[in-house]
């Protein structure tokens, strides 16, 4: 096997026993990198240097004491370009932080590097995490194709997103694990895309604090690898309390890797009639639903309910992540960091003498309107607005204040049905990847293949997004995950069925040729 | 018919710090209309008597003391990604005569 095919927990054995180095290791990933990111364009940014430095500075402790302090120590990792990572150039996918380097680090990559993990790269997102497809990125990573982030399973199909970066680095074995954000679906989605695994924590497993913000009340950091089990050791690391994120939990972090139990027997497993109405690909459908039939066979009781309120998330949701994006993002002025037109026109700053009326005129409010319309892409100026509206003054109860309540029933049932079982199954998509192009120009096309991962965030919950099948199409294989959703704190169990489902099925661990 | 005029854009764009081309205005009316037209469906559902749901985790307004730490940050680790920077200071257009 390649060292770049390599698990967390495969490449950690080999760490620990000292057949490897992670030096070595790193340069494997970079080795793989040269040979398939022309393809597949994960990357924004590529830490070779700095990863190189990460790497033997593992090696020398392990040298010294030998010992690997943690299963990620030695471990190259990629990071979503939304992470703030101290002295690496952080963009979010947006012009308006093209030569941002952050001065400080987000807790959740911290906590990494403190267990020794290797920063492989910062990878490509939708512009702020708004979007399905990373083809909102400002960032045109090959002038070949128009296009961003590529399926490593079909070159002309999107890899999902936003997260899509990180899912497809992971896929193409550009990585030995990643880590990504979802507020409505931007982990599982690329996730079920790409044939990897993506889980979406509980809302406040995870602190956020260095993470920018997109909607601050949905947005939760999670793992994207190879396995359930790697998910399950890196989240150990991601986890925890954090002073600087007041809606982090104070819950202890379980060893979620150590505590896996793969037998699932007797446990109840909802299926909602909902998520299989139409608009569901036949195809997807057949995957989902063989998928649910090997959970039976290894001993899962499964159980029909309904979330009829489900439908109205993706309402909720359109209307709440909005709103706080137009407040999150009102940060970007033109004024403290990040692109301003002040740098194209320095006369609006050299003093009084000699600027022409129509300057001197053109306040400090124009310094932010230009700004923030030459750095911000369409996506994130339509969600500023919509915000914007939806918190206007004679708006605001018929928009914001209904969805807040509607969010309240969404999340009531969800409890309800989870008073009855332990998790509930559904698709991740309603169709496998889609090609690029074709949903960018329809806004709510695209908002629209979110209806089966957004559900859980307003309502907070952990959901999973596994390998579960691959639809044929011409000479390309295009995969397929199924999603388990778990009650509020259930991580644990999502990941000792995902691990069931691993141990007994090969999905996961399929590659694309590349 | 749109539910956003361009004139309600502009106010909006107004109201969100950004300027927009005709050509945006045009196309935002229309694409925001018909988010509009979508989340329009919420009104179907009953929410009498149902308590709004800000925080999922069911916390309350969270304190702590309000004691002075070093940021650890410099004037000169600001300066570096500060557009216009001098004096200690970001550096703005007047705003009064």
């Amino acid at each position: 096997m390649k060292l770049y095919e390599l698990t967390i927990k495969e490449a950690s054995e080999k760490l620990k026993a000292g057949e490897i180095t992670s030096v070595e290791l790193t340069e494997a990933i970079f080795d793989r990198i040269d040979k398939v990111e022309s393809k597949v364009g994960a990357y924004i940014t590529l830490c070779k240097e700095k990863a190189l430095e990460m790497a033997q500075a593992s090696d020398k402790q392990y040298a010294i004491s030998h010992k690997r302090r943690t299963e990620i120590d030695g471990i190259p990792i990629a990071i979503k370009d939304l992470f703030l990572t101290k002295g690496v150039k952080t963009t979010a996918a947006s012009n308006i932080l093209n030569d941002f380097i952050p001065i400080h680090e987000s807790t959740s990559t911290k906590n990494l590097w403190k267990a020794g993990a290797v920063l492989i790269g910062k990878t490509n997102l939708d512009q702020f995490a708004m979007g399905s497809s990373t083809e909102t990125s400002a960032y045109k990573t090959s002038k070949e194709f128009d296009s961003t982030t590529r399926n490593p399973w079909d070159l002309e199909r999107v890899p999902g997103g936003s997260s899509g970066g990180s899912a497809a680095a992971v896929a193409a074995d550009e990585c030995i694990a990643a880590v990504g954000t979802d507020t409505g679906g931007s982990i599982r989605q690329p996730a079920s895309l790409c044939s990897i695994t993506g889980l979406k924590p509980t809302y406040g497993r995870v602190s956020r604090f260095g993470v920018m913000a997109m909607a601050s009340s949905l947005d939760q950091v999670g793992p994207m690898t190879k396995t359930v089990e790697d998910a399950a050791i890196l989240l150990k690391y991601l986890s925890g309390w954090d002073k600087y994120d007041s809606t982090s939990s104070k819950k202890d972090v379980p060893d979620y890797a150590r505590s896996i139990n793969k037998n699932i027997k007797g446990l109840k497993i909802g299926i909602p009639k909902e998520f299989f109405a139409e608009g569901l690909s036949p195809e997807v459908k057949e995957i989902v639903e063989e998928g649910i039939a090997k959970l039976k066979s290894l001993g899962a009781e499964i159980v029909d309910v309904s979330l009829p309120m489900a439908k109205y998330a993706l309402a909720v949701y359109y209307i709440l992540m909005p709103a706080e994006v137009s407040s999150n993002l009102a940060r970007y002025d033109g004024i403290r960091y990040g692109h301003s037109t002040l740098k194209r026109h320095p006369e609006l700053v050299s003093g009084s003498h000699g600027i022409p009326d129509q300057v001197r005129n053109d306040s400090l409010l124009s310094v932010y309107e230009k700004s923030r319309a030459e750095g911000f892409g369409d996506e994130a100026k339509r969600r500023i607005m919509l915000g914007s509206y939806v918190l206007s003054a004679g708006y605001y109860d018929a928009y914001y204040k209904k969805a807040q309540k509607v969010r309240t029933l969404v999340k009531k049932e969800f409890e309800e049905v989870f008073s009855k079982v332990d998790v509930i199954v559904t698709p991740v998509t309603p169709t496998p990847a889609f090609k690029f192009g074709e949903k960018v120009s329809d806004p709510l096309s695209m908002y629209l293949s979110d209806v089966m991962t957004v559900p859980v965030n307003p309502a907070g919950l952990p959901a999973i997004s596994i390998p579960a099948g691959f639809i044929s199409e011409g000479d390309k294989e295009l995969p397929v995950g199924l999603q388990l959703i778990g009650p509020m704190w259930g991580e644990q169990t999502l990941l000792n069925v995902g691990c069931a489902f691993q141990d007994a099925t090969e999905f996961h661990k399929k590659k694309p040729s590349l | 018919m749109a539910k956003l005029d361009i004139s309600q854009i502009e106010h909006i764009a107004k109201l969100s710090r950004l300027e927009l081309t005709d050509e945006e205005k045009k196309l935002y009316s229309e694409q925001l209309s018909s988010v509009l037209d979508y989340v329009e469906q919420l009104s179907e559902v009953d929410t009498e008597n149902i308590e709004t749901t800000a925080n999922i985790t069911g916390l309350k307004n969270v304190f702590r003391e309000d004691e002075v730490e070093e940021s650890g940050i410099s004037h000169d680790d600001i300066k570096l990604n500060a557009p216009e920077f001098k004096d200690k200071s970001f550096i703005v257009p007047g705003v009064f005569e």
